[in-house]
């Protein structure tokens, strides 16, 4: 089974953020970068699929330079080979523009499945999966929590609201949006950093796939959510508190009539 | 609890390979997720956590600057960040894997026969043995080579008699690596098993410092061994010394783990403790000052650190480089625990927090593998040219 694994990296976690002076993004110079966690959970599971039915996993990723320490990551751990497109200013591009440039290139390897995280920690758009599959133009389906490999097709359990989870069947090849906390992501262990030194990465520049730049939506800003919440002290006996308290939820809250 | 973001003021990342800050992050986040949780209440129960052992030999933790024998063949520095993280977990964490890589793995890969090779270092490395070093003695620690450890042969066989203390893991060992004179005066490595008659290890007790790691001593009472368990390539006092330098290399880069954790401990604590108006501590004067040398020594010590593990890369390394750098780091270290502890008044005795952990820990780490002073001594004598051990 060939498996391609849609890999983004993402600021660190934790990371300390400022809003850039130009343009609608971030501050990149002080921040770290790492792998997007509902990535790392796509990649396991590719992983493991791979070590149970065999195959060969392949890891796209888009970004610039800087990527490849997340693609070596994905590598130590046990990923076969990968393509990253090279684009030094990714962050102008939106979820469509994204899915074109990773369809061009998982299109030439005509992978039996195609993985994605759910969406990614910066962006959180959560469209880049699907649109992904429609470019491809193969069956997805997404908030997958397990994967059963039947003959010709896959048995899915899908997540839905309120607890509820669903069963259902694809055909191969297809696209899957993975739900994180499907698996438990490994280390990657000393001995695998160490291979991965050998295993090869195809750069791509994004520029030489003849793709449209014109982007279909457009960040206009980011900016620190305003705070608009205060906070009152009533003061008095705790009758007259609980008067003005009951006044309020009545005429300023309106929750109770 | 929340991921370490780790210390690093000057871009010292850049310095940094893919692999290397790879290898960083897998020891970090096996300290984070699998040390952190369980180390105050090991150290509390005087309990080296052995059950982490098949994890981080599965992660490649034991003798990973090695070739070969299952070992993960990785570079001086990658070794040195996975050292480093893992002694920002406890210095008792670091301690096993310097001794298991620096201390029993080395000498057997460097000194051994190709049998001896083949029997160990497979086993050292996936962690289903585990290995002590036997140099230190009751009555010569600085000065090793008045050892009273005696090897005499007995036709196929050697006799030894003697008695060794502070040794990491010599009760729990499957296999020491003890240093004893022959009739001719000079030092020699046998490998000891466990279980063999005559030769017992017991733990010692009341320790203030590394409770979370097990020291012990090992007792040799006509302890008869076959003649091929001697290490065939060692002769002399120089060949424990070699091991000596892997181990304190180890410890060079170490020892800036908790000297990173006190730092971020104490900053943080600093910037949430308010006093005197309702202002945080740190907006105090007095409280800077302990913080920003905290983190120029921190930043300091990672050169340091760097620099030496670069040459060590190009077989350009000095043992007397390397003696600076356990010097240094250790000492900073040890430093920046108590400063911390000062930046938590009474919440820095509590083990709510890792400091004081890692200040009695430093104690230790100050003292062994080369006492703080016998490395200056080591450097003095290298730029005067006058040794003045005496």
């Amino acid at each position: 089974m060939k498996i391609g694994v849609c890999i983004k990296q993402v600021p660190a976690r934790d990371a300390p953020l400022t809003i850039a002076e130009q343009g609608a993004w971030i501050r990149e110079a002080d921040i770290g970068f790492e792998m997007n966690e509902p990535d790392g959970y796509a990649l396991e599971e590719a992983l493991r699929l791979k070590e149970k039915h065999g195959g060969e996993v392949i890891v796209v990723s888009l970004g610039p330079e800087r990527t490849k320490q997340t693609i070596k990551e994905a590598l130590a751990k046990g990923a076969d080979r990968a393509i990253h497109v090279v684009d030094a200013d990714f962050y102008r591009l939106d979820p469509l523009a994204s899915a074109r440039s990773l369809a061009a290139v998982l299109r030439k390897e005509s992978p039996d499945l195609v993985f994605t995280g759910l969406q990614s920690d910066d962006h959180g758009f959560g469209q880049t999966g699907v649109l992904l599959a429609e470019l491809l133009g193969l069956p997805h389906s997404t908030i997958i929590m397990q994967i059963e490999v039947l003959d010709g097709k896959l048995k899915l359990k899908r997540e839905l609201e309120a607890g509820w989870f669903q069963w259902m069947e694809v055909p191969v090849p297809a696209v899957l949006s993975i739900q994180s906390g499907i698996n438990k992501p490994r280390y990657a262990t000393l001995k695998g950093i160490m291979a991965a030194k050998k295993k090869p990465i195809e750069s791509v520049e994004r520029a030489s796939l003849g793709l449209a730049d014109e982007p279909t939506e457009k960040l206009e800003r980011i900016y620190v959510p305003q705070k608009t919440k205060k906070t009152e002290f009533l003061t008095g006996s705790a009758k007259e508190v609980a008067e003005q308290l009951l006044e309020k939820l009545r005429h300023e809250a309106r929750v109770l009539s | 609890m929340p991921a370490f973001p780790g210390v690093d003021f000057i871009d010292f990342d850049s310095l940094l390979t893919d692999e290397e800050k790879l290898a960083r992050q897998t020891a970090r986040q096996f300290v984070d997720e699998r040390v952190l949780p369980i180390i105050e209440q090991c150290n509390r129960d005087g309990r080296f956590p052995l059950d982490l052992v098949p994890e981080m030999a599965q992660l490649g933790f034991f003798g990973a600057n090695m070739q070969g024998y299952g070992c993960a063949g990785m570079s001086n520095v990658e070794y040195g960040l996975v050292m480093q993280e893992l002694e920002r977990g406890d210095s008792g964490m670091r301690s096993f894997a310097s001794v298991q890589s620096g201390l029993v793995m080395y000498p057997i890969y460097t000194f051994g026969s190709e049998e001896q090779k083949e029997k160990w270092l497979p086993a050292l490395a996936q962690g289903t043995a585990v290995g002590c070093f036997g140099l230190t003695e009751p009555q010569f620690g600085s000065n090793p080579g008045g050892m009273l450890t005696r090897a005499v042969r007995k036709g196929n066989r050697y006799v030894l008699n003697g008695e060794k203390l502070w040794i990491t893991n010599g009760s729990i060992s499957d296999v020491a690596v003890v240093w004893a004179k022959t009739e001719d005066e000079k030092v020699h490595g046998f490998l000891v098993e466990k279980g063999t008659p005559g030769f017992k290890a017991w733990d010692v007790h009341g320790k203030w410092s590394l409770r979370a790691s097990i020291t012990s001593g090992l007792a040799f009472n006509d302890c008869e061994i076959p003649a091929e368990n001697r290490l065939p390539e060692a002769e002399g006092l120089k060949a424990p010394l070699m091991c000596l330098n892997q181990a304190r290399y180890g410890i060079g880069w170490g020892a800036i783990g908790p000297a990173m954790a006190c730092y971020q401990t104490a900053l943080e604590y600093a910037k949430t403790r308010r006093q005197f108006n309702n202002r945080p501590i740190a907006s105090h004067q007095l409280v800077q000052e302990k913080l920003v040398w905290m983190i120029t020594e921190i930043t300091k010590a990672q050169l340091l650190a760097l620099q030496v593990g670069r040459l060590k890369d190009q077989n350009r390394v000095d043992h007397t480089h390397i003696s600076m750098m356990k010097m240094n780091n250790v000492a900073i270290a040890l430093d920046i625990a108590r400063l911390a502890r000062g930046v938590l008044g009474a919440n820095g005795i509590v083990d709510d927090y890792c400091i004081m952990r890692h200040m009695n820990n430093l104690e230790s780490v100050y003292t062994y593998e080369g006492t703080h002073d016998i490395h200056k001594l080591i450097i003095g004598e290298r730029i005067t040219g006058i040794a003045a051990y005496m």
